[in-house]
């Protein structure tokens, strides 16, 4: 996923995805493993992504903070792949082109990027139980905002008026009550290759329901903390690879696909050469960067399925 | 002080954009036009009052004046009140369109090359910004289509985020992304009168009143200039998140600014008889509970109402002076 060719494809000035072309992508990454789910565990996943990423951007305290949520994404990707420098080097690689990029814009340029990250997500309220259970979202689906807490840096504390004479002296000082209850910030997340974001926007997904086979080398799957139950299963016949159920049964997840809302549906599109041209052209080139050229080893014990997965992506 | 009353549905959500909301009371009819733009579409709604039977518009942002044009994503609806004519502008990433004041026919429309971000009417023209900086100026005729592009003003050098007018010593007021400020002369042409610089945060909001600047800013701050000069006269700290729509009640000199952090705030600005200081002093809070707010505005020049959009929210909600 952080091959050069693919970097290079995302870092090109383009328009936003559309939601179809986003679903497609996401499909074609979780597939790019040895990693096989169902369409109502696909669902149920990219559920989960967006509205934890939605929350991500919703909550940030300043719109440059948006940056400092990709550089905790990254930062938690090297923990899992820190014992593979290639790929290391690639994520390094990564976070230097996004600091190239982004670090000089300025805090308007950032809430426009932000404003338009919000028009992806307008109107997506589905319910995450995780999320529902730590009252970070309500059960209409909208998240808490909360009104109390650090202001965001560069931010003063509501409740001072100060007014000036012609001459810029200070005459009159007054104060209010906002509403709120803020107090000043600590200090401001670190931007660079390495450091402390400072930036906790509070939700942790804990693995729930254990599953009857526990990973054996539960750190290494960054898909497992954010799914939270997991059962691994076997392979069926010859098929290389294992599949991932998010529901407790395989009954649960077929009755999950049949009872899917219509609105909420994904229509993921098949590239074919007949339709739509222009836009299966642009996937078709993003997609072709996702071809897994080795074939993936076969092993018995879990702990080293998931090792070489990691070790061939 | 206020206390809220029944909110008016939208047919879709409002997008997290500045000044995301403008009301048009017209009060021989008894009703209040709504406006608030959602995705690539604008939402209008027209209530009667007590916010009871209230009817729908959605209007699509095109590229062109045709029927097939591609859509282009809406920066902001406003209503132009012009002598004779009041008309609904919708500024876009394509340039801008003109209707009639309900939305039902589009009587102008200008392409531009960069997308259009904000604008405002100073009789009898109409000023619009773009994000390139560049201030147009149209000149529109009292009746009929035959709008013109008279000037186009070059001060700026990041995109317009708003624009203000006022008749008296200052015209216009515009602000821009970087948080500079300029001030502007109408005779035959427009002069510069001053520039306020930016401190680092955008302006995302700007109004004029009794040649009194209100600006409101990406760090939640509120500052009032002196028109004439621009003097900086008095800072508030008054949201913990980016402000994102300030509006003025023209009678009373009452402010209101909206942000993220969920909270209206009312203010009073006056200036004293004696030093002729600007002042302004806090009147009231209002929690529009796990909202960003995106827009708000004052349903009265009196400022006995106001309304409110959000992020994300299919309603807009109102609240009436108790």
């Amino acid at each position: 996923m952080f091959n050069k060719k693919f970097m290079e494809e995302l870092f090109k000035p383009q328009e936003l995805y559309s939601k179809k072309a986003l679903r497609t992508v996401y499909d074609r990454l979780a597939h790019a493993s040895i990693m096989r789910l169902n369409q109502a565990s696909m669902d149920k996943l990219y559920d989960l992504m967006t509205m934890a990423f939605k929350y991500q951007v919703l909550l940030c305290p300043r719109p440059k903070d948006i940056l400092l949520v990709t550089f905790n994404h990254l930062d938690a990707i090297k923990d899992f792949i820190r014992d593979s420098p290639n790929i290391l080097n690639q994520v390094d690689e990564t976070f230097r082109q996004l600091i190239d990029m982004y670090s000089c814009l300025s805090a308007g340029e950032f809430q426009l990027i932000r404003q338009t990250l919000l028009i992806f997500f307008q109107d997506m309220h589905i319910r995450v139980s995780i999320f529902l259970k730590d009252k970070v979202q309500n059960s209409n689906g909208r998240f808490v905002l909360p009104l109390s807490g650090p202001v965001p840096w560069g931010t003063e504390v509501p409740g001072l008026i100060r007014m000036f004479n012609c001459n810029g002296d200070e005459v009159k000082r007054a104060e209010f009550t906002n509403g709120g209850n803020y107090i000043s910030p600590q200090r401001e997340g670190s931007f660079d290759l390495y450091g402390d974001r400072k930036l906790h926007i509070k939700f942790s997904i804990k693995a729930e329901n254990a599953a009857p086979n526990p990973l054996a080398k539960e750190e290494l799957n960054f898909l497992a903390r954010l799914m939270g139950g997991l059962e691994i299963k076997k392979p069926n016949g010859s098929e290389p690879g294992f599949r991932l159920n998010l529901f407790t049964t395989d009954e649960d997840e077929e009755y999950a696909a049949l009872t899917r809302p219509e609105e909420l549906s994904y229509k993921v599109i098949n590239i074919q050469a007949t339709q739509d041209q222009q836009q299966n052209e642009e996937l078709a080139r993003i997609m072709g960067e996702f071809e897994v050229t080795d074939q993936p080893r076969q092993s018995t014990s879990r702990g080293d399925d998931l090792l070489a997965m990691m070790d061939e992506l | 002080m206020y206390r809220k009353e029944r909110s008016v549905p939208l047919k879709s959500s409002s997008s997290a954009l500045y000044n995301n909301l403008s009301v048009l009371p017209l009060r021989d009819k008894q009703l209040t036009y709504f406006a608030a733009v959602h995705g690539s579409s604008v939402s209008l709604a027209s209530a009667a009052p007590g916010g009871l039977s209230v009817s729908h518009r959605q209007l699509q942002a095109k590229e062109g004046a045709g029927v097939g044009c591609n859509s282009s994503f809406p920066f902001q609806a406003s209503w132009c009140v012009l002598p004779s004519r009041v008309l609904l502008v919708l500024t876009s990433q394509k340039g801008i369109q003109m209707y009639e004041s309900d939305g039902s026919i589009m009587v102008y429309w200008h392409a531009l090359d960069g997308p259009v971000t904000g604008c405002q009417w100073h009789l009898p023209c109409l000023s619009a910004g773009t994000s390139s900086g560049l201030v147009l100026v149209f000149d529109v005729p009292s009746k009929g289509t035959n709008i013109t592009l008279s000037e186009v003003l070059e001060e700026h050098r990041d995109s317009i985020t708003d624009i203000t007018s006022e008749d008296g010593a200052a015209d216009l007021v515009t602000a821009d992304d970087s948080g500079a400020l300029c001030v502007w002369k109408a005779k035959e042409e427009f002069s510069l009168l001053t520039r306020i610089s930016a401190f680092g945060w955008t302006c995302s909001s700007v109004k004029l009143w009794n040649g009194v600047i209100a600006a409101g800013y990406g760090n939640g701050q509120i500052r009032l200039y002196e028109a004439t000069g621009g003097a900086l006269r008095a800072t508030v700290s008054a949201h913990a998140r980016w402000i994102y729509a300030l509006d003025l009640a023209p009678l009373t000199g009452k402010l209101l600014s909206g942000a993220e952090d969920s909270y209206v705030q009312i203010w009073k600005l006056s200036r004293s008889p004696d030093t002729g200081d600007i002042e302004i002093e806090h009147c009231h809070s209002e929690c529009v509970t796990d909202t960003q707010l995106c827009g708000a505005r004052f349903c009265d020049p009196e400022g006995n109402s106001f309304a409110a959009t959000g992020y994300d929210l299919s309603e807009i909600v109102r609240y009436g002076q108790v």
